[in-house]
């Protein structure tokens, strides 16, 4: 199940941040991830964030993904 | 991911050569349709058959619990929930019916609204339906946290909540089902960690991968996954890394299980499975709509022909039942997995030809 | 109290155009007329981008002129719950008079009820309209080949009510679309004389239901192409949040037109010389594959149904 999307920190405010994705601005509690700085990527449920996103193991993966397709296409 | 690279992964998944019929579990609600909403699915080999199982958390809960909650909102309390709940039905009712009679059913997206809500509202008894699986539970316990501190005391939770590798590990001990490989989710893995998932691989030999939900997600997770299958190979791989850790989220599982604690709890399909859902702690107990409010209950009842049931533990595809598309549609659901937004039923209704 | 409350409405709405008899008296002219007429209730009453008066002029109007008719006169029926604030009926109509201004209709009759309080939601209106029509009923005859054309970005009424009624501190860009559609269908009128088989514009249901309507029972289906369709990226922000789709989502100032494949381009130009087609572009196509139904091609070439979805958006977290 759910739905959670990747936003970005622009704001920290006690156990509140206000994030950012696509020009949409949203208040959110980060009692589950205080441990926040601005312009971090994170994921957001239900008005939570629930996680920091590591945007170097996205980069990796699509590394490793891009290193796939190469190694059958050759 | 770029756009040429993922196309090409497209057509690597579209043109893969199975070594024979393969059966995968997706467990995730949203994985079911985002498989379809993307078009991956329709990419499929033909031998590749996908199963869903018991990953939504609408559609595991059974009858009782919302038996419970328009008992309780018909005693004068303000049902609060997601709107995931809303139309799926109880035994003889459901929260929009009731609301439509004059029920003061509330819609949120955040359980915090619930909160606010009660705090405006002094004078009338709140209650927030406390469903969801690891993702969800940890902000409605951080909700419950916050309450008992500023001491609302007309705000409480009906826990609902379940807990999704015990359900995984009872599916496959029943051994009533052939499935092949996993594909777990995403967003209870960043909370719980990939960790918890690693008893499929170790203990019952199964390949299995944590997959995010976009469409380069569930291409490049299925496509791990067949590679395991045709390398005999049966690992756990980790295809979200970047929202998922080896130890997932541990502050929210230590708020998680400040407020809640293990309990033993019902599946609808599954029936009882020992530690899979959530309880509220005895120092939550004015907390706890289901001690808070003692109310009778009507005889719990499955509707007739349903095989919901079935469908959740991986034994038949919505097609497969008698009523898919015919009594039961979106508009006039039977079942649960016909009117979650994540049901399997609804997604075969909306998106399948 | 309610005289003051119709004086408040016809010096407002128009001193120059109600009639205050019994019926009001109209020459629209020789030739056929269109008439017809809705009813609006909306929660917020005021939403980023307009309000429910605003919305109660353009939905008459927009009725009108995907016929093909040019709107001339509307009623305004008005049902006000009792304590409703009079600064807020000011605000209503007021901006009622400039939708009706700006679409260049008159609004030449009207009704007032007031009734108690829990009975209604503020305030209800019904509008009904009558248009010429100048030309025949955009209906043609629909077939494979013809193209699929919408006049900009899709979603934007029902997402910024949805973000203002969710109490989602939404900030920049999210305005809802509601405007009138008469000036845009009489330009692709007088461009590109017969080239439009079809015209609805997409409120409630969106887009997705509106192809429905179009291909339900028929020997052909629509098939749209994900890439193509534009679709703001705040609202896809917000649809990502509350999980619904753009698709299904109403929209107060657009319409889907279906024309000949080989006369898409004309009239997409026509479109974008007015001010409600700025970004108007081809969406899809009519195909013989699967009759009846409504096909997307997804970004990357896998295909879904669209189906007809009864049910209300609901935001959810799974």
């Amino acid at each position: 199940m759910c739905l959670a999307v990747p936003m970005r920190v622009i704001e920290i405010n006690g156990n509140k941040a206000v994030v950012e994705s696509r020009g949409v601005e949203t208040l959110v509690d980060i009692t589950l991830y205080p441990d926040l700085d601005l312009d971090d990527m994170v994921l957001i449920h239900a008005g939570f964030v629930i996680e920091k996103l590591d945007p170097g193991a996205a980069r990796d993966i699509e590394e490793a993904w891009s290193e796939y397709e190469k190694a059958i296409e050759s | 991911m770029d756009k040429e690279l993922k196309k090409k992964l497209a057509g690597r998944l579209r043109s893969y050569g199975l070594p024979g019929p393969l059966s995968v579990m997706e467990i995730c609600g949203t994985h079911t349709t985002e498989f379809f909403r993307t078009g991956v699915k329709d990419l499929f080999p033909d031998r590749l058959r996908l199963v869903d199982g018991p990953g939504c958390p609408v559609c595991v809960t059974p009858n009782e619990y919302l038996d419970r909650a328009i008992e309780i909102g018909k005693s004068g309390a303000v049902i609060v929930s997601f709107g995931d709940m809303i139309k799926v039905p109880s035994s003889y009712s459901s929260l929009g019916a009731e609301r439509a009679k004059g029920m003061k059913v509330e819609v949120v997206y955040s359980p915090m609204e619930a909160l606010e809500l009660a705090e405006k509202d002094p004078d009338s008894e709140v209650v927030f339906l406390s469903v969801g699986f690891e993702t969800t539970a940890p902000g409605e316990a951080a909700v419950a946290l916050r309450a008992k501190e500023r001491n609302v005391k007309n705000f409480s939770l009906l826990p609902g909540n379940k807990l999704t590798p015990p359900a995984v590990k009872a599916l496959l001990e029943s051994g009533e089902v052939r499935i092949d490989g996993f594909i777990v989710p995403g967003h209870v893995s960043s909370v719980i960690g990939s960790e918890a998932w690693e008893f499929i691989a170790e203990d019952f030999g199964k390949p299995c991968v944590i997959a995010g939900f976009e469409d380069y997600d569930l291409i490049t997770g299925t496509l791990a996954l067949m590679d395991m299958l045709a390398a005999g190979e049966s690992k756990l791989v980790n295809g979200y890394a970047r929202a998922v850790r080896p130890g997932g989220n541990p502050r929210a599982m230590e708020v998680l299980y400040r407020v809640f604690r293990a309990a033993d709890s019902e599946w609808r399909g599954l029936g009882p499975i020992p530690s899979s859902g959530l309880e509220m702690r005895d120092e939550f107990a004015d907390f706890d709509a289901s001690r808070k409010f003692r109310v009778t209950l009507p005889e719990p009842r499955e509707h007739p022909g349903c095989r919901c049931g079935e469908l959740l533990r991986g034994l038949i595809l919505p097609v497969d039942c008698p009523l898919f598309g015919k009594a039961c549609s979106p508009e006039r659901p039977v079942g649960p997995c016909m009117v979650s937004t994540e049901g399997p039923c609804a997604a075969y209704y909306k998106y399948g030809r | 109290m309610n005289d003051m409350i119709e004086g408040l409405i016809r010096k407002i709405l128009g001193p120059e155009s109600i009639q205050l008899d019994d019926s009001a008296v109209l020459d629209p002219g020789p030739g056929k007329i269109a008439f017809t007429t809705d009813s609006f209730t909306v929660t917020p009453l005021f939403f980023p981008g307009g309000d429910i008066g605003k919305l109660a002029v353009n939905g008459t109007v927009n009725d009108l002129a995907v016929m093909g008719a040019i709107p001339l006169y509307l009623s305004c029926a008005l049902i006000l719950e009792e304590g409703l604030d009079m600064g807020e009926l000011t605000k209503i109509l007021e901006s009622m008079r400039r939708a009706a201004d700006y679409a260049g209709v008159k609004i030449v009759t009207g009704d007032t009820k007031v009734v108690g309080k829990g009975a209604a939601d503020g305030i209800y209106i019904n509008t009904a309209g009558i248009g010429i029509m100048e030309n025949e009923a955009l209906r043609g005859e629909i077939a494979p080949g013809d193209a699929v054309l919408i006049n900009g970005s899709i979603g934007d009424h029902g997402v910024a009510v949805m973000a203002e009624r969710n109490r989602l501190s939404f900030t920049r860009g999210l305005l809802s679309d509601c405007a009138p559609l008469n000036h845009l269908m009489e330009r692709v009128a007088s461009n590109c004389p017969g080239a439009v088989k079809f015209a609805r514009d997409a409120t409630r249901g969106g887009v997705a239901s509106v192809l429905n309507e179009i291909v339900k029972n028929r020997h052909f289906s629509a098939t749209l192409n994900e890439a193509s369709f534009p679709v703001k990226d705040e609202v896809k922000g917000v649809c990502g949040l509350l999980g619904i789709e753009p698709l299904y989502v109403a929209n107060e100032g657009k319409l889907v037109m279906v024309c000949d494949g080989g006369r898409a381009e004309e009239i997409v130009h026509a479109m974008r010389e007015t001010e409600e087609g700025r970004e108007a572009c081809i969406i899809g196509s009519i195909g013989a594959e699967y009759p009846g139904k409504v096909v997307l091609e997804t970004e990357i070439g896998g295909r879904r149904m669209l189906p007809l979805l009864a049910e209300e958006q609901l935001p959810r977290i799974c």
